[in-house]
This record gives C-alpha cells, sequence and structure tokens, in this order.
C-alpha cells in the first residue's frame, strides 16, 4: 500500500477529480431541481397574489407583513429541519413557544427586566425554550422512548404549565427596553425578519459547515452506522432537540415582540406549520437529508398564500384545504424530481 | 459421454439488453434454463446478475431482447406477470413480513378468499402441505414469521414460490444469511424442488457450494454471457474465476512472514464475558499479527468482537490495549484508542448509504480534520481520495453516493475509514460477505499488508478456509467458548468443524 501511497498517478488522477466535479455539480443541479421547483410554486403564488390583489399584494409594505409572519415559523423551522434530518419529530414546538411567552412576561421576569433590561426576557425565553428541549432530547435519547410519544407528551404538559403560570391570562409585555429592542423596523425591514435572516444563515452554516451537522445527517442517515464509528448517537440527538428547543425560545421572544403579549394560547397548532415547512422544504421524513435553504422556501409558501387569502378575504377554512393541497403536491412533486436519483 | 436427449429448455433468454441512462447493464446475455436443473449464474458483483433477475423478475422491462417459456415468447411487464409465467425470486433481503404469520406470509398477495373473508383453514391446510414438500413440516402455518430464523425465513419464502405454481426459482445468494448447518438444509429442499422438475436459478459467490448442488453454469461479465451452459464436474475453477475476472486470477491467501516473538502486544482480552452469550474469552493479538475467530453462527463470534469494541458492555472482564485498560462499553474510547470495527453488516451497521464515499471514509475522523467545529471538507476528500486509490476503490470517484459501489468496493472503503482515522487494532466481521472471488484476493492482499505494518487484526468469518488462509493464529468458539487456540498452520477445516460440532453437541 504505501508504495502506492508514495507514487501517486497524476495521469490517473486528473480525470477522476473533473469526473468528481461534474458529478458534484450534478447533485448539486439535483438538489437545485428541488429547490427550483419550490421556488417556481412560490412564484405562481405571487402571481396568483398579484393577479388578485394588485398593488395590495406587490407593495414593500405587503412583502414586510409577510415576511413577519413567516418568521416565528420560519425560526422555528430551522430547529425542526435538524430534528427531522436525524429522523425525528418534534410536536412540542407549539406550546413549548406558548410556555416561553408567558414564562417571559410574569411579573416577576418583568420586574427584574425593568432593573436589568430586555436581556432578562430574552434569556428567561431562550433557557425556557432550551430546557424543554432538553427534557425532550433526554427522554428520547436516554429513556429511548419514540420521538412522537415524547414530544406529544410535552405538547400537552407545555400547555398545562402556560395556563397555569399565565392563569389563563393575558400578560402585556411591560419593560420598554424590550420594546425598543425587538419591535419596530431597522434599515426599513422589521426586526423580527432580521433574527430570522440570522438565524437561517447560522442554521445553515451549522448543517453544512459544521461537525455537528454532519453528525445530524449521519445520524439521521444510519444510526447505527455513526455509533460504529465512534459518534455519540444519544447525545448528539440530546442536543438536537436542545438546539430545536432554543429555536423556539428565540420564536418566543419575536413572538413577544410581534403581539406584544405573552399568552398561553400563543403557538397553538403552530407545530404543524412548522413541520409542513420543513417536509415540503424537502427534508426527510425518514432522515438522512435535510436543507434549510429547502425550509425557509416551505415558509415562505405557507406565509404566502396566507397572505393571499387574507388580501382577497376568503375564508380561512378555503386556505387550510389549499395548504393540505400544496402539502400533498409539494411531496408528490419532489418524489418525481429526486426519482432518477434514487434508482 | 452417453448422448442423451437432454430435457427441452423451460426458460431461455436471449440477448438481453438493458440499459439505463448512462449505462448499459446488459449487453447481450443469454441463459438456458433446463427443467429439474439448479442453473448457477456466475459473475463478479457490477457484472449484471442483479439486473438480469430483476429484468427475470419484471422489475426491470429489457431494452432488447427476448425471453422465452416452453419456447413460446413471453413479456414480463411487472412482478405479478412474473408470477404468473411460473417464474419466482428470492430476493437476498428476503421479502417475508414478520409481522405475519408463515401462513399469511405465504398467500400474501393472492389470499384465498371468499368475498374478502380469508379461508384460515384452508390457508393452514395448503401451507402444512407445502412446508412438509419443503421438509420442514415442524414449521406452524401459525407461527409469525419474526420468530423463525434466516433459514426458516428462506423456507417461507420458497413455500410462497410454490404456492404460485412456480417452475423457475430464482435463489439470490440464499446461503449468505446461513450457516454451514442450514446450508446443509438448504440445499436438501433445493435437491427436492429440483426432484419435483422445478429449475432453479442459483446465485452465489461460494464455488464450494456450486460444486455441491450445481448442474450447469453461466457465467456472466459486464453484462455479457462469457461462459455458457458449463458442466459443473468438468469445468475447473480455474477457468470459472477465469471467465469471471477476464484474467487468470489465483483465489489464494498472502503469505504470513511470521510474526516476531517479541512483537509488542497490542490487544489483550481477559476473560471476557457477555452473560448468556459467550463467557471467559481471553485473546492476545500483537503488532502485525492476524488472528481468525471460527465459529458457527450464533457461537458469540460476532458478540465478542462487539464486545471488545465496546458496542456491546461487557458483564465480565476486561480490554487493553497497550497496558491500557479501556472503558467497558463504549465505543468513542475504543475508537479514540484506536480499534476500528468493519461490522459484519455492512450496509446496516457500516454505512451511511445516501452520503458520498469520503463522508463514509470520514465517518470516524472528520471531527478531528474539523477545526473548531468547521468541517474541513477539501482536508476530507483529500484523505479519502489517497486512501482510495492506494486501495484501488473502483471507481475512484469519492463523490458519489456509497450506494452505488459494489460489496468489495464498500467494505474498502470501511477499511479506508480506519486507515484515514488510523489505528492499531482492526477488528473484521466477515470481511468478504458479499464480496466476489476477485475482490476477495485483493481484501486478504489488503489485510495482510495492514498488519505487516503493525496493524494487530483479529477475523472473523463463517467461512472457516478464510479463517485458517488468512489468520496466523486460530481461536475456535464455540458455544461461547474458546475451544482451541493455536497456529493456523497446525489445523485443518476438518480438525476446527470436528471442534464446533463437538461443542454445539455437547
Amino acid at each position: 500500500m504505501s508504495e502506492q501511497q508514495t507514487s501517486p498517478n497524476p495521469a490517473v488522477d486528473s480525470p477522476k477529480t473533473t469526473a468528481g466535479r461534474r458529478r458534484g455539480f450534478s447533485a448539486l443541479s439535483g438538489g437545485t431541481a428541488r429547490n427550483l421547483g419550490l421556488v417556481a410554486a412560490l412564484l405562481l403564488l405571487c402571481l396568483v397574489g398579484f393577479l388578485t390583489g394588485g398593488e395590495r399584494f406587490a407593495s414593500l409594505s405587503n412583502l414586510m407583513i409577510v415576511l413577519s409572519l413567516a418568521s416565528v415559523i420560519g425560526v422555528m423551522a430551522v430547529g425542526m429541519t435538524f430534528v427531522i434530518t436525524t429522523g425525528g419529530i418534534d410536536l412540542s414546538v407549539g406550546s413549548v413557544l406558548g410556555l416561553t411567552t408567558v414564562w417571559a412576561t410574569t411579573l416577576a421576569t418583568q420586574n427584574l427586566a425593568d432593573q436589568y433590561g430586555w436581556i432578562v426576557m430574552v434569556t428567561c425565553a431562550l433557557l425556557v425554550g432550551l430546557a424543554a428541549g432538553l427534557v425532550n432530547g433526554v427522554i428520547i435519547a436516554y429513556g429511548n422512548v419514540v420521538a412522537f410519544i415524547a414530544t406529544l407528551a410535552m405538547l400537552v404538559a407545555a400547555r398545562g404549565l402556560a395556563e397555569l403560570i399565565a392563569n389563563r391570562r393575558t400578560q402585556l409585555v411591560q419593560s420598554s427596553s424590550f420594546e425598543g429592542t425587538f419591535e419596530g423596523n431597522l434599515l426599513g425591514v422589521p426586526k423580527i425578519v432580521w433574527i430570522f435572516v440570522f438565524v437561517v444563515v447560522a442554521g445553515w452554516f451549522l448543517l453544512t459547515r459544521t461537525t455537528f451537522g454532519r453528525r445530524t445527517v449521519a445520524v439521521g442517515g444510519n444510526p447505527e452506522a455513526a455509533r460504529l464509528a465512534g459518534i455519540k448517537v444519544k447525545r448528539h440527538l440530546m442536543y438536537v432537540y436542545g438546539l430545536s428547543g432554543l429555536t423556539v425560545g428565540i420564536a418566543g421572544v419575536m413572538m413577544l415582540a410581534r403581539t406584544g403579549a405573552g399568552s398561553s394560547t400563543n403557538g397553538l397548532l403552530y407545530e404543524l406549520d412548522v413541520i409542513a415547512a420543513v417536509v415540503v422544504g424537502g427534508t426527510l421524513l425518514a432522515g438522512g437529508r435535510g436543507t434549510i435553504v429547502g425550509t425557509v422556501i416551505g415558509v415562505l409558501i405557507f406565509a404566502t398564500l396566507s397572505n393571499v387569502f387574507i388580501i382577497n378575504n376568503l375564508d380561512s377554512s378555503v386556505q387550510q384545504i389549499a395548504k393540505g393541497a400544496i402539502i400533498v403536491g409539494a411531496v408528490l412533486l419532489q418524489q418525481r424530481i429526486s426519482a432518477p436519483r434514487s434508482t | 459421454m452417453v448422448t442423451e436427449d437432454p430435457p427441452a429448455l423451460l426458460l431461455q433468454m436471449q440477448g438481453i439488453v438493458k440499459t439505463f441512462p448512462g449505462a448499459r447493464a446488459l449487453d447481450g446475455v443469454d441463459l438456458d434454463v433446463r427443467p429439474g436443473e439448479v442453473h448457477c449464474l456466475l459473475g463478479q458483483n457490477g457484472a449484471g446478475k442483479s439486473t438480469l433477475i430483476k429484468v427475470l423478475a419484471g422489475a426491470h422491462q429489457p431494452t432488447e431482447g427476448t425471453i422465452l417459456m416452453d419456447g413460446e415468447k413471453i413479456e414480463i411487464p411487472h412482478p405479478v406477470a412474473a408470477l404468473e409465467h411460473g417464474v419466482a425470486t428470492m430476493y437476498q433481503e428476503l421479502d417475508v413480513v414478520d409481522g405475519l404469520t408463515v401462513a399469511e406470509n405465504i398467500y400474501l398477495g393472492h389470499e384465498l378468499a371468499n368475498v374478502g373473508v380469508t379461508q384460515r383453514r384452508e390457508v393452514a391446510n395448503r401451507t402444512r402441505q407445502l412446508m412438509e414438500r419443503l421438509g420442514h413440516p415442524e414449521i406452524s402455518p401459525h407461527r409469525e414469521v419474526g420468530t423463525l430464523s434466516a433459514a426458516g425465513k428462506q423456507v417461507v419464502s420458497m413455500a410462497r414460490a410454490l404456492s404460485r405454481d412456480a417452475r423457475v426459482i430464482v435463489m439470490d445468494e440464499p446461503s449468505a444469511v446461513l450457516d454451514s448447518g442450514e446450508v446443509d438444509n438448504l440445499f436438501r429442499v433445493v435437491e427436492e424442488l429440483v426432484a419435483q422438475g422445478i429449475a432453479i436459478i442459483y446465485i452465489s459467490h461460494r464455488l464450494e457450494e456450486i460444486r455441491r448442488i450445481g448442474d450447469r453454469i453461466t457465467v456472466i461479465k459486464d453484462g455479457r454471457t462469457v461462459g455458457r451452459n458449463l458442466d459443473v464436474a468438468s469445468t475447473s475453477t480455474d477457468e470459472l474465476i477465469r471467465l469471471m475476472t477476464g484474467k487468470d486470477v489465483e483465489y489464494s491467501f498472502p503469505e504470513r512472514p511470521g510474526v516476531p516473538a517479541d512483537a509488542a502486544v497490542r490487544l489483550q482480552v481477559e476473560d471476557l464475558s457477555l452473560a448468556g452469550v459467550f463467557s471467559d474469552v481471553s485473546l492476545t493479538v500483537r503488532a502485525g499479527e492476524i488472528v481468525g475467530l471460527a465459529g458457527l453462527v450464533g457461537s458469540g463470534r460476532s458478540e465478542i468482537l462487539e464486545t471488545v469494541y465496546g458496542a456491546r458492555r461487557a458483564t465480565g472482564g476486561t480490554v487493553r490495549l497497550d497496558g491500557r485498560r479501556l472503558h467497558n462499553g463504549s465505543v468513542p474510547t475504543a475508537v479514540g484508542a484506536g480499534i476500528g470495527l468493519a461490522p459484519e453488516e455492512r450496509k446496516s451497521q457500516g454505512l451511511v448509504l445516501d452520503e458520498p464515499v469520503y463522508r463514509n471514509i470520514t465517518l470516524s475522523s472528520f471531527a478531528r480534520t474539523a477545526r473548531g467545529g468547521w468541517l474541513d471538507e477539501r482536508a476530507e476528500k483529500k484523505a479519502a481520495q489517497e486512501q482510495a486509490t492506494a486501495l484501488d476503490l473502483r471507481p475512484a470517484d469519492v463523490e458519489r453516493s456509497i450506494r452505488t459501489l459494489s460489496g468489495g468496493n464498500q467494505q474498502k472503503a470501511m477499511l479506508a475509514r480506519w486507515l484515514v482515522h488510523g489505528c492499531e487494532v482492526l477488528l473484521l466481521d466477515e470481511p468478504t460477505r458479499g464480496v466476489d472471488v476477485g475482490a476477495r484476493s485483493e481484501i486478504y492482499a489488503l489485510v495482510r499488508r495492514l498488519a505487516d505494518a503493525g496493524t494487530a487484526v483479529v477475523v472473523v468469518s463463517s467461512e472457516i478456509p478464510e479463517v485458517l488462509g488468512l489468520a496466523d493464529r486460530v481461536l475456535v468458539i464455540s458455544e461461547g467458548q474458546v475451544v482451541h487456540s493455536g497456529p493456523a498452520e497446525s489445523i485443518d477445516e476438518h480438525q476446527v468443524l470436528d471442534m464446533v460440532m463437538e461443542g454445539s453437541a455437547a
């Protein structure tokens, strides 16, 4: 072996690297083809919006409305992309979101925030989200409980805890430093949209450029192989659910900035929108393949859809039907596109 | 030779061509099958065997060529059509449903039913008849298939073929999941089927099996038939290997240079036990030494490797690497200390199939090449490419999906993983399972080269000649006990078999 190693053959080597590049390109174009399909669907939706809503749809202010609408779901969808890439699911994101907004706006927290500033509320939301995620992770990874069940339990329990803490009342954000920091615009764009952009970029780097992302894909692709290669699978799963919880905490802060109130009903059924966006975006429910870019497009598709419906004063029930159709349609389309690769 | 009229051909495949976008998988394959014969299909991985049987099973449509049954041209547009023509296929990954009973599995897809209500008693009776016909009356129709061994599942799969009135049964490496006793059983069943006039198309890498039960052989290479209707008895092994590989290759083991007595002890296992599986296993492996573990399936050999590796938590005993005791039951500790494992089930335990080759090669080392958590993919590809070139991985393109590689090349990628990571002790569980004959010698040579470079190697294999040929020292395992330990040269296959049989009888 050593003799072959010391005499690499450049003549053989060079065509191989070009072949590698070509294949790299075609693999890229496979992923891009998937994303292009999604972009096409998004553009189609925008076209419908423009035709039916005209200026009311195609304005900068409406774009900002759509983006703010997408932000909260979008941030959670980034975390969910990691969870689903490992082959898991996190059903608790909606209720934990509610819990974080409630906990961050209790009288005690807000009193502290008066003294020490907005950081108290943010820290509180992030810690509550992270803790809930880690609890999920520990139960799933070390308790060997199926993710669906563990996070379903958290869904129920977190909502209950939020109701208990808030006593079913809406808690208004009083802290002026919080309002000043997170509400309103920066460079003409709502601050929560900036947070969304930041989380997306960070999530993309984390998934594609770091050891954390590589482990996530490996654990989702073949947990046993990952374990036997020396990867600490259980610990990693715990981190991934913790990460999902952390994104929920961030979304909780954004929710407070958008609505100005903590409530135990915040985030009701959001888990469905989050999961739908991730799956429509092209992340495999079975695990082993995840795409942040796809997730973002998926989130934008749903946000645009509801915007188009609102602009046209259409029944929200019809919107639900359209959402269902989009989920099925997008998944069917993706299977067509990725079919030649899988055979 | 006595001239006697050969029986009319049952199945003929003529000039079968199958093209995929960018590849010509089959380039003119001919296959003639007589009723009541075991027709062996030989070829290296990638030669086109799987594609050919998928054409026959109706899973692929041939681009050109004709298929004749009893001299009449037939079309097989989908899998059900194949069954209707009397062709049943037993794939390597047995397509039985673990949660259903034996009878339910056999009649899956053609349930005997009256207005949608299954005829349970009738189904059970017919199942019993089928099981008797196959010589396994002990398998109850009501048993859940998940509780059967791999051999039992095969019998169910064969019964299903018979229930469809199959006249040709294709068996894709049926012995790969069986130990030698079960293989004997399988052969008995095959002989009974053949006696009933059913033709078997038998695919296997194991030439010794083909010698035992085959009648005629068709060899394919690069999508073409290169050896047609060869008589098993009169065709030499060398000739078969020459046809399969296109060159004269010795199916041979590398020479043993001998381990110097003062070579450092790398791996030292003392009184290792795993409750209910094996007990008090001790072994030492020196630098440059290959130690083989021989034993039947279920003797505990694989579990010993996995316990040494930390993938199972030992209930007693110690594992030391270079004198340092390893933490019990921790794979990361073992990997960190320099132990590598190429597991038995490459696809389900070793590889992330949808990921490219280089990421599979660097699966144990990407965190080390990374800087502060940031991956260095360029360094990974470079390291993977170096090993791919050194191990002659084909194709050498490390950005391909590893799924597209043949078994032998996937195994090389597993070895490359530990070469990139760098390890002092390499544990190989069934290193040549699913690897074709040509590539086997290559794997053997590779393992020996690793040992020569100072690695301590432990090899587990169901094929006793492989253990005896490759290893310096052999431990014979029976019923979770080491029953013999000594130099590989001073023991032969029969003695090993005697020991393992004796152990299992006791």
